[in-house]
């Protein structure tokens, strides 16, 4: 499975840390694509009294820290708290220490990297292409998918990308609900973070190091894909 | 402008350096599990010789990375004996003033009363359901609630079952919040004046693990301090021994 080259580099239960996060971080992202662009739209075009505070509500894991969020998933997931108590009503079991439970953590803890560049991208929009496409007698979901999506595509790459790579570095949410169950819920922030505990200095780097390089490759990534967006926007407007 | 101040600061001085004199101040990291005990013991030593403590609490592995690098502790009580030791290797530590102040009392413990029988066989029960235990190779307590589960026979029946708190206080958390139906705990968290506070436990028999040893020992910084000094007198006299014993460890 693991190369001759990674094998050097990385002990067999990094590789599944790795993999495993990569499975979270995926699959997070995924929900937040479905759940979070139809929820961006909404905010953007919605003109009710309760979209300020589902907007605040979307905002807040942006403010509070990870361990307020793991801390209340943790209580409120659990057999004795009230979503827990539904859950086992409905003869599932409870979320803590499995990976569904993980996923379900990291959608609230990264839902605002998905909604704000969605978001932003929907305001930006205007009325115009919308009354565009009503004239030619487009339905509001026909419009949806057609115009509006395709128009906010910057806007989705960076939510999507963005989701992903906050997923990934994801640590507070996993250490309180997670259990650190090895290819359960042992992701890399843990091992790592398990790693300097036992005292495994070179480990702990070897794994960081990976970490660090994934982050800046992510981020110089998302930096060239707006520069170039930027730029086709200008060379559009002067045409 | 600052000549009236002058005859305030010599004041202030003189005082200051008075009471290096008589009543120090001692910087001390404690581990998470002694965070209650400590309280206690800072007051009597308070109330003794006038020395205080200012207490860090946190995880051992923790505190003791902070003071490789450089953290002005003067004495560790650490959650297990090889920190202090590698600290006196590395030469951080004062030699020879390395000690065990508690022995820790392993617990299996769960939040419902009546679920854990006072033998330990809820171990093997069926409808068994998470078991929580620290983490072994950070934690103390998790790496004897290992050798347990190994002594008992129950390693690869109780695998499936087992999550991991990252120390001996997340463990507890997943028990507290019933989110595990039973876990290893330290017995100095589930009593309270002396008295199981919640739920149900078996106190786990010394003979299943090897000594949970927590040591303590004075770091280079703390070599002139005198409240430094005091304090690990004061750990080992018999008043003190009593005081630990009733928050559940072994002296």
């Amino acid at each position: 499975m693991a190369t001759g080259f990674e094998a050097v580099l990385l002990t067999p239960s990094d590789l599944q840390a790795i993999w495993l996060t990569l499975q979270v971080a995926g699959l997070t992202t995924l929900i937040l694509l479905l759940l979070g662009t139809p929820l961006a739209w909404w905010l953007a075009r919605l003109r009710r009294w309760w979209v300020k505070p589902v907007g605040a509500l979307v905002a807040l894991p942006l403010v509070l820290p990870p361990s307020v969020l793991g801390f209340y998933l943790l209580v409120t997931l659990g057999p004795q708290g009230p979503l827990g108590q539904a859950m086992l009503a409905l003869g599932l079991p409870t979320l803590p220490f499995t990976f569904a439970g993980l996923v379900v953590g990291s959608v609230f803890y990264s839902l605002p990297f998905m909604v704000q560049p969605v978001l932003s991208s929907m305001q930006a929009l205007g009325e115009r292409p919308l009354e565009a496409a009503a004239s030619l007698r487009a339905s509001p979901l026909d419009t949806f998918f057609n115009v509006v999506l395709p128009l906010c595509k910057p806007g989705l790459i960076t939510g999507t990308i963005m989701s992903f790579a906050h997923t990934v570095g994801e640590f507070g949410v996993v250490l309180m609900v997670g259990g650190n169950i090895p290819g359960v819920t042992r992701v890399v922030s843990v091992q790592i973070y398990d790693h300097v505990e036992a005292l495994e200095y070179a480990d702990a780097h070897r794994l960081a190091a990976v970490m660090l390089g994934f982050a800046f490759v992510v981020l110089l990534a998302l930096q060239l894909y707006n520069g170039r967006g930027r730029s086709e926007s200008a060379n559009g407007g002067r045409a | 402008m600052r000549l009236p101040f002058r005859p305030l600061a010599v004041l202030l001085f003189a005082a200051l350096a008075h009471t290096a004199t008589h009543a120090a101040e001692a910087q001390v990291a404690v581990a998470a599990n002694f965070a209650e005990p400590i309280k206690a013991i800072a007051a009597v030593l308070e109330k003794t010789t006038g020395h205080t403590l200012k207490v860090s609490t946190g995880a051992s592995g923790a505190i003791y990375t902070q003071i490789r690098n450089g953290a002005p502790f003067d004495v560790f009580l650490s959650a297990d004996h090889q920190r202090p030791e590698l600290l006196e290797k590395d030469g951080l530590a004062q030699p020879g003033t390395r000690f065990t102040y508690a022995t820790g009392q392993l617990v299996l413990w769960s939040a419902k009363a009546g679920r854990v029988d006072a033998k330990g066989e809820v171990l093997k029960a069926a409808d068994l359901g998470k078991v929580a235990y620290a983490n072994p190779k950070t934690a103390p307590y998790g790496a004897a609630a290992v050798q347990v589960m190994e002594r008992l026979g129950l390693g690869t029946a109780l695998a499936p079952k087992l999550v991991q708190g990252e120390s001996i206080g997340q463990t507890f958390g997943f028990v507290k919040t019933g989110n595990a139906d039973v876990g290893f705990v330290a017995m100095s968290q589930v009593l309270l004046g002396g008295r199981l506070k919640e739920g149900s436990m078996w106190v786990v028999p010394p003979a299943l693990h090897d000594p949970i040893r927590q040591d303590a020992v004075v770091l280079k910084r703390g070599e002139s301090n005198e409240a430094a000094q005091a304090l690990i007198k004061l750990l080992q006299s018999p008043n003190i021994k009593d005081l630990i014993r009733s928050y559940g460890y072994g002296v």
